[in-house]
């Protein structure tokens, strides 16, 4: 992260761009002390906890009201019970007592919300989200009783930029989309819950920008959700000027519609990343031609043993009778070191990243493969999907053969492939791209042993940049390889959901793209504007920078259509 | 003391909305009001104040369970009642 002094810039997340006052969402206040005493004036701590209740059950009210005028009877009706749950009597009746003991109004008020929360929590299951909103007037009330704002998302009447250190799914479900221009996080990353969300409801979202939590509550700021920049105090020009460029984005996204293609007619597949059953929806809702990488960790990585062949069968069966005939690319189990697994013994390696994962692991436990094979062209039968299966952690032709076989030996007669994420099997892709009939190209692995950089260490991400020219070296030589052997090559990593860098990897060759979904409109509408040969140029100008932001920018130059969709 | 027992038909029995409904239909009487989950292995029932939400929602009465309401106000007795057997009158 950059800080100057009127701007700074974290990971944008979710396109578009929204300016207005700051309203930082506060923490929630500490707990009382146990045993912290009033000064002696009962009289006085009585009034000042009653003034509390009363205080955050007028502030839930009027919030009720006003999300009932707009039609969110749903989000009117928590409110009014929780102003009801403020304002009941037999908590202030409680906390009076505990006041008449000699207690704080704040730690009487927290004892007795105690009271409630494990009387509620007793009463099992069905009462769980009263809990939660109970800790939350809860805090509320003491947030008043202490003097410190108030915890939760702020309401406001003019569209504001929410900063928070990070967003959890109960603070977010009653954020009114219209009142929100854009949503800053200190924390978080692409696929935090605020990325999620914020794609979600269309709001333009910057994570990972810690500078965010210094500006105070009220300054002006204006966020661009494509770049992550948050520029503080913009000049109403700036913010014109974005809000120009954000409107010709959104003109350029709607616009794009129908199969992945560069201006002149080359068809480039836009696929969806999905980890399930649950991201089929959003995937076919942008628009997604199929699935470039159907991740199937999470059948395994919760099990207490083995999945079955049927139970695998019926879920991969779900995914794939959801796209017609279309692509779907299903990876084989990607799992051991930092992904393990309870039903099989770890070895104690101390390099994980490096050690016996992925396909590494399967060629241990042959038969584990052959059941998620046999399970998957089970799935496909009878079915017009045009399923792909590959295998991860492919680094020569030996892992490759090793996979071919196997699915071969399972019954798949669709198409089997390699993933290409180690650079060994980037650089000498065209000793087996005869023998395999697709590549992927996983980006994210490919450059942390690119670059010998951890992925989970945050102070080397900039060795995760996949403009890094090395990069774009190792994923021309698959790409070569992939169209000098007569077959396709993909890239399956974030890296494909960044418009720019779309143009370059399809003119390095990259056949196909697949990123997660809400990313392709974008990437369509920004390929649509290009021709392949201006493609071929960016991903030529690119490859002669010598840093990333070099790169980043030869590339730029070289594709004017960024410029025509507000980019 | 006006006192009903009845059996409670709305589905999601006194919680969420119709727990909602209840406690403010309660609050309106000048009495005091109380309800409790009929315990038929019980000596004396657990009475709690019917204006209490977080009370009411705590007596986690479902669908089926029998509850007894009662109160020096006979009519906010009766009301009460009718909400809870989803009576019309």
């Amino acid at each position: 992260m950059t800080v100057t002094a009127t701007s700074f810039t974290g990971v944008g997340v979710s396109p578009g761009v929204g300016a207005g006052p700051v309203r930082a969402m506060a923490a929630a206040p500490p707990e009382p002390p146990p045993g912290e005493r009033h000064d002696g004036d009962a009289t006085a701590a009585l009034a000042a906890a009653s003034s509390a209740l009363e205080t955050v059950g007028a502030d839930l009210d009027a919030r009720s009201e006003r999300a009932a005028q707009k039609g969110r009877a749903e989000a009117s009706e928590v409110l009014a019970a929780q102003a009801m749950m403020a304002r009941d009597p037999s908590l202030s009746e409680l906390a009076a007592a505990k006041i008449g003991e000699g207690l704080s109004p704040a730690r009487a008020v927290f004892e007795a919300f105690g009271t409630f929360r494990d009387l509620l929590a007793s009463a099992g299951a069905y009462l769980a989200g009263r809990v939660a909103d109970l800790d939350d007037i809860r805090d509320r009330v003491i947030a008043v009783l202490s003097g410190r704002p108030m915890p939760g998302v702020p309401d406001a009447d003019v569209p504001f930029v929410l900063v928070a250190r990070d967003l959890a799914p109960a603070d977010t479900a009653l954020i009114d989309p219209a009142k929100v221009a854009a949503f800053v996080t200190a924390e978080g990353g692409p696929t935090s819950h605020t990325a999620i969300l914020a794609r979600t409801m269309g709001v333009p979202a910057v994570v990972a920008a810690p500078a965010a939590l210094d500006l105070p509550d009220g300054t002006p700021v204006l966020v661009d959700g494509t770049t992550g920049e948050v520029t503080v105090e913009p000049s109403e020009e700036a913010v014109r000027t974005a809000r120009q460029a954000g409107d010709a984005l959104a003109a350029a996204v709607s616009g794009a519609r129908g199969p992945g293609a560069t201006a002149d007619g080359k068809l480039v597949p836009l696929l969806a990343n999905i980890g399930g059953p649950a991201d089929v929806e959003s995937a076919l809702a942008h628009g997604a031609e199929g699935v470039g990488l159907f991740r199937t960790e999470f059948l395994f990585l919760d099990a207490a043993t083995a999945p079955t062949l049927e139970a695998q069968q019926a879920v991969y069966r779900e995914v794939l009778s959801a796209f017609g005939d279309k692509r779907v690319v299903v990876r084989t189990l990607d799992a051991g070191a930092d992904k393990p697994l309870a039903f099989l013994p770890a070895g104690d390696e101390p390099n994980p990243a490096l050690g016996e994962r992925a396909l590494r692991m399967m060629r241990h436990h042959p038969d584990m493969l052959d059941t998620q094979l046999r399970a998957l062209a089970a799935a496909s039968s009878g079915l017009p999907v045009d399923l792909w299966v590959m295998a991860p952690m492919v680094a020569d032709g030996d892992d490759a053969g090793f996979f071919m076989d196997a699915a071969r030996a399972a019954g798949l007669t669709g198409k089997a492939g390699v993933m290409i994420e180690i650079p060994a099997a980037a650089l000498r892709a065209r000793d087996f791209a005869q023998a395999v009939d697709f590549f992927s190209i996983g980006t994210n692995d490919l450059a942390q042993y690119a670059f010998a950089a951890d992925r989970q260490i945050g102070a080397l991400s900039r060795f995760q940049d996949p403009w890094q020219p090395a990069m774009l070296d190792l994923i021309a030589s698959a790409a070569t390889a992939a169209n000098t052997a007569g077959t396709s090559c993909g890239v399956c990593g974030e890296a494909a959901a960044d418009p720019a860098l779309a143009c370059v990897l399809v003119g390095l060759g990259v056949t196909s793209l697949s990123m997660s979904a809400p990313a392709l409109p974008l990437v369509r509408a920004v390929l649509a504007a290009h021709t392949y040969s201006q493609c071929v140029r960016a991903a030529e100008a690119a490859r002669r920078a010598t840093s990333a932001s070099g790169a980043r920018e030869m590339a730029r130059a070289a594709l004017p259509g960024l410029r025509a969709v507000g980019m | 003391m006006a006192e009903r027992q009845v059996k409670v038909t709305t589905d999601v029995g006194l919680h969420a909305r119709p727990a909602a409904v209840f406690v403010q239909s309660a609050a309106q009487s000048s009495e005091d009001v109380t309800l409790a989950k009929f315990d038929p292995a019980a000596e004396s029932q657990n009475r709690v104040n019917a204006k209490s939400i977080l009370a009411v929602l705590g007596l986690d009465v479902r669908n089926g369970d029998e509850v007894i309401i009662a109160s020096e106000d006979a009519e906010a007795v009766d009301r009460l009642a009718a909400l809870v057997t989803e009576e019309t009158s």
